[in-house]
């Protein structure tokens, strides 16, 4: 599959996430933020980094972004798309996932191996992952914390939108542990840690993160 | 501003720096932003109308925050 990485002014992890598209069996295809244009590609894939600084709230200003007109239309057609760290927090901020992040509840930007567990793999990023797998990738960010209003929270754990949940210890002081959710459809996916860079084993924690760049993969041929 | 049930990490570091100025007394901080919007002419209800979807479209995230606006002449 044709798997689209867009690059933000301020986007850092796009490169990584391109090679893990590459090695999880895919074609990435850079996007980039200025253009209404999303080269004819199966899904999209938003990455970490500090795009347009973070200035005014992380995401704000991408949500505007030419790309994003296209990204956001593609999405309510049912494209698959996945928004990784800033990723997670413009699809937040697109009202494309319920909730938002705000800066963690001890004020300091936080980088470890974060143990997750899989709460959901029915979604189009998850598939090839156990129900209730345990995974441990890269966490690093300022401004994770996950919220929402106690009726969405209870609307998004009771229609199982909470895609993963942080293990051992609540890392940033996301509301009931959350790390990622999806949306009612199941194909948009944003999540806080970073499965891109644990893809190989000569860098970072491990391949746990591969399941999220093969999963398209095994839900086009399942 | 933001919603009051959500958590305010940067008001409750101004919160703890207040005391070891000598500032006693303060029992809570909430810290939002504020914007100051030049416009072109008049400001009628159409304009102010603008300004309120301005709010709402970019310059807060309804999510988590409040808004209001006012006019300055």
């Amino acid at each position: 599959m044709r798997i689209g990485v867009v690059t933000f002014p301020g986007s850092l992890d796009d490169v990584d996430a391109q090679r893990a598209v590459r090695i999880g069996g895919n074609e990435a295809v850079a996007l980039w933020h200025g253009d209404a244009d999303l080269k004819g590609v199966d899904a999209v894939i938003l990455p970490g980094g500090f795009s347009y600084g973070d200035y005014l709230r992380c995401g704000a200003i991408s949500r505007f972004a030419p790309v994003m007109d296209k990204v956001v239309e593609a999405a309510n057609a049912g494209m698959p798309v996945l928004g990784i760290c800033n990723g997670f927090q413009i699809l937040c901020e697109s009202h494309l996932l319920p909730g938002a992040l705000i800066r963690n509840d001890h004020r300091k930007f936080v980088c470890r191996d974060q143990l997750l567990r899989i709460e959901n793999n029915r979604t189009a990023w998850t598939s090839a992952y156990e129900q209730g797998q345990e995974i441990r990738i890269v966490l690093k960010n300022g401004e994770g914390g996950f919220v929402a209003d106690a009726e969405t929270l209870a609307r998004i754990e009771g229609e199982g939108q909470v895609v993963a949940r942080y293990l051992e210890v609540n890392p940033n002081g996301s509301l009931d542990d959350i790390a990622g959710v999806t949306n009612a459809r199941g194909n948009v996916v944003g999540l806080m840690p970073h499965p891109e860079h644990a893809v190989e084993e000569l860098t970072g924690s491990g391949l746990d993160g591969l399941g999220f760049f093969t999963s398209l993969v095994e839900g086009a041929f399942a | 501003m933001p919603k009051p049930e959500i958590l305010d990490p940067q008001g409750k570091a101004v919160q703890g720096a207040l005391p070891r100025l000598g500032f006693t007394g303060v029992t809570d901080v909430r810290q939002g932003k504020r914007f100051e919007i030049e416009l072109e002419g008049a400001v009628t209800d159409a304009v102010l109308a603008e300004v309120e979807k301005m709010a709402e479209t970019l310059l807060s995230n309804p999510v988590i925050e409040n808004y209001t606006v006012s006019v300055e002449q």
